[in-house]
């Protein structure tokens, strides 16, 4: 079955030795067998908590937004602290499938497809808050900007809020862009197993997806294109949330570091998140082979990272309100840490600014219950945050004879318990309905890194780690450019040979065919046929199918003409030789 | 129109690449490859032209774009010119996150439908498959019978050692 060769010094993405079919029936089976009666239990308690929520925002919209604690002062309370935090936990899908694809980091592919099934819905969630807080919900198209009969009169396009609606609109669009490309293939190898009526339904899921290498290619494309789209777009989207507070005049709020510190939190809680849900998937879907520890080290290192830009941010802005000697700024940070709200804030200090410091232990990064518990904390914590931020500094404003103390009411309770029922509602229907796993790009990845540096013919595509000498030719390179140049030796028969295995395509092996076929210089091969080096590889013994020559001649030219610096720009142009 | 293919089926990626250059070699005419996963190193071998999607990506960017800039200039200073906080009609800084939302959202929505359009694809949409294995694990290359005959590809897929061989109408 497909034979797979795997690299020996990299780390394998997806443990258990698996052939493509393996990979298939895995990730398949969650959709295809009855649901377990954890699942069951689950869904059953999600729904639940959902209608209840839905309740309560019908109890909203039928008695208005005065069944909220909220009063002149206090403007925002728990609805815009949860609509901030639902935002946040949503950029994780997106950065883990778009940055950490442009980055090349390949443990990505093990955990997109839930990450941005997660982002998904919890978009949904978050744009369920500005909307009910309009209060007359069903004036809601009035945020967009269309021709009406109205004057016309148009929104404010000079409003964070409105920039708000079209940056949160625009991400939820494009997520589901990019989260259902990605699924198309996999649906269509769903729809391939299934009969009867799932067949019928797979298929229009999968838009009917043939598999064609042209389909394939532009495939790749546009999820490139996407990815390069969607990362700029997942920083904005933060960015223009955390305007809604910084370009207004409350002390506590018109900072400049709102939005790094922004898109940092919200990579911070929404980590946390994905964390706290591939904890409980992996296991129950048993897919601890594509899960492995290494990616949830790897997530926990992400962790770590915004975890400490979150805290020097908080310190940062401590300092800040200080240093301006602007009494109110002062006042704001000063109340926050002592005020009434004192609690949330040493809940925002200590659960996202001291415990993520947890992870600089290795032991810890890797111990799956430690990161279970540590993933709920930092939830909760950026909670408090935003909790923070919005709450304490609206209770006490410039007029003390205004100030107040903010308690949510039981409906504002119930619908954020309702988000979770939908958030976890959803998500439950995925893992039946979804593959939770890319298996198109797991099985690409699993053929892509372990072909990385060595092909099946031993064509070394990057640094040669089983031939030291090689490595010491590498060294030369970054010597200096004077050291450059060709490794040239002088045979016993007085002929010259060239090192040719700095034409990328050719390795130790094709050189020796090569060779055998009279071929010893960079000028020889410069002006060698690529047919007739075709017919030498095809002639040897061996399998060359992956060497293809047409472009080493190409090369050659470069090398013979000691344009080394050219040469490799034309093979970091040039993937593996080939154009 | 239909069409008569005549197709096989390779266990791995490695036996379908020395079949395509043994077909290249050999000048027959590839009429598709199929394959369960992307296959980098594919395109050059089946002398398929870089998709030009990116290019159309481009331009609907630049027309998302130029509808949000255009758009909020004529609002604000010829349809309805407002002041807000004390700012000119046309205060540009303003405009730049939504004109790079449009931006985005015009390229994205407009690539992925054309995505779907020029290669044939949309909600139940019915397209011929070879073979049900094509999207798990087997790698698949076809003939048009019109082009190539039976018993030539019949050779050729022996020769290459394809693991199964078969006849469909599309």
């Amino acid at each position: 079955m497909g034979s797979i060769i795997v690299s020996k010094f990299r780390q394998t993405l997806i443990t258990g030795d698996k052939t493509y079919h393996q990979i298939t029936e895995d990730l398949c089976r969650p959709t295809e067998k009855t649901p377990g009666l954890a699942w069951i239990l689950a869904f059953i308690v999600s729904v639940s908590v959902l209608s209840f929520g839905l309740f309560a925002i019908g109890w909203t919209i039928y008695y208005g937004i005065g069944t909220w604690n909220l009063n002149r002062t206090i403007n925002w309370g728990w609805d815009i602290t949860n609509f901030v935090w639902w935002i946040g936990i949503g950029h994780a899908g997106t950065l883990i499938s778009a940055i950490l694809l442009i980055f090349r980091q390949w443990w990505r592919t093990g955990v997109n497809r839930a990450a941005e099934a997660m982002t998904i819905f919890a978009v949904m969630c978050a744009g369920l808050f500005p909307m009910i807080h309009m209060g007359r919900i069903w004036n809601a198209f009035f945020i967009f900007p269309y021709v009406n009969t109205r004057g016309p009169v148009w929104p404010n396009f000079n409003s964070p809020l409105l920039w708000d609606v079209f940056a949160i609109s625009t991400y939820f669009t494009v997520s589901i862009l990019f989260w259902y490309t990605g699924l198309v293939p996999d649906f269509a190898t769903i729809r391939d197993r299934a009969k009867g009526i799932r067949k019928y339904l797979y298929n229009v899921a999968s838009f009917g997806w043939t598999g064609s290498a042209k389909h394939w290619q532009r495939w790749e494309s546009l999820s490139l294109v996407l990815a390069g789209l969607a990362t700029p777009l997942v920083l904005s989207v933060h960015t223009i949330v955390s305007f809604d507070f910084a370009t207004s005049v409350i002390p506590g709020w018109h900072t400049t570091i709102f939005p790094p510190y922004f898109v940092a939190g919200a990579v911070f809680s929404g980590f946390a998140m994905v964390l706290t849900l591939m904890l409980i998937a992996r296991k129950l879907l048993k897919l601890e082979d594509y899960i492995t520890l290494e990616h949830i080290e790897s997530m926990n290192k992400v962790i770590l990272l915004t975890g400490s830009i979150v805290g020097v941010a908080y310190l940062t802005e401590l300092f800040i309100s200080w240093y301006s000697g602007y009494v109110y700024e002062q006042f704001a940070f000063f109340n926050r840490a002592t005020g009434p709200y004192w609690w949330s804030y040493f809940g925002m200090m200590f659960c996202n600014v001291v415990s993520p410091q947890f992870f600089w232990s290795k032991k810890l990064r890797r111990n799956i219950t430690f990161t279970f518990f540590l993933s709920i904390l930092i939830n909760i914590g950026m909670w408090f945050e935003r909790f923070v931020i919005i709450a304490t500094t609206l209770a006490r404003d410039y007029l003390p004879s205004s100030w107040s103390y903010y308690s949510p009411t039981w409906v504002e309770i119930g619908i954020y318990l309702g988000t979770f029922g939908l958030f976890f509602t959803f998500f439950l229907l995925f893992t039946r309905l979804a593959p939770v796993v890319a298996i198109a790009e797991i099985k690409h990845v699993y053929q892509y890194v372990a072909n990385q540096f060595r092909d099946r013919n031993n064509v070394w595509h990057g640094h040669d780690f089983d031939h030291p000498e090689d490595i010491h030719s590498h060294e030369q390179d970054d010597a200096g450019s004077e050291t450059e140049a060709p490794v040239q030796q002088q045979l016993s028969g007085g002929t010259i040979k060239d090192d040719l295995k700095k034409i990328e395509g050719i390795g130790p092996k094709v050189e020796q065919v090569l060779n055998a076929g009279g071929i010893h210089t960079f000028a020889q091969l410069a002006q060698t046929d690529p047919q007739h080096i075709q017919q030498l590889l095809d002639e040897a013994e061996g399998h060359f199918a992956g060497n293809i020559p047409d472009y080493w001649p190409e090369q050659a030219a470069l090398a013979a003409a000691g344009k080394w610096e050219e040469l490799q720009e034309w093979q970091d142009k040039h993937k593996h030789g080939r154009k | 129109m239909s069409k008569k293919v005549i197709y096989g089926l390779y266990d791995s990626e490695h036996g379908l690449f020395d079949a395509i250059k043994k077909a290249k070699h050999e000048h027959i005419e590839i009429d598709d490859v199929f394959t369960p996963f992307p296959v980098h190193g594919l395109d050059p071998l089946l002398g398929l032209e870089e998709s030009r999607l990116h290019i159309a990506g481009f331009v609907y960017g630049l027309t998302g774009f130029l509808v949000a800039f255009l758009g909020m200039t004529w609002v604000s200073t010829v349809d309805w010119p407002n002041i807000f906080g004390g700012k000119p009609y046309w205060s540009v800084p303003a405009f730049v996150p939504i004109m790079f939302e449009s931006t985005v959202l015009f390229a994205a929505v407009g690539m992925t439908v054309t995505f779907y359009v020029v290669s044939g694809m949309g909600p139940g949409i019915k397209n011929p498959i070879l073979h049900p294995r094509i999207t798990d694990d087997k790698f698949c290359i076809s003939f048009n019978t019109a082009e190539v005959t039976e018993e030539k590809a019949n050779a050729f897929f022996t020769s290459t050692g394809a693991e199964e061989v078969g006849v469909k109408e599309i």
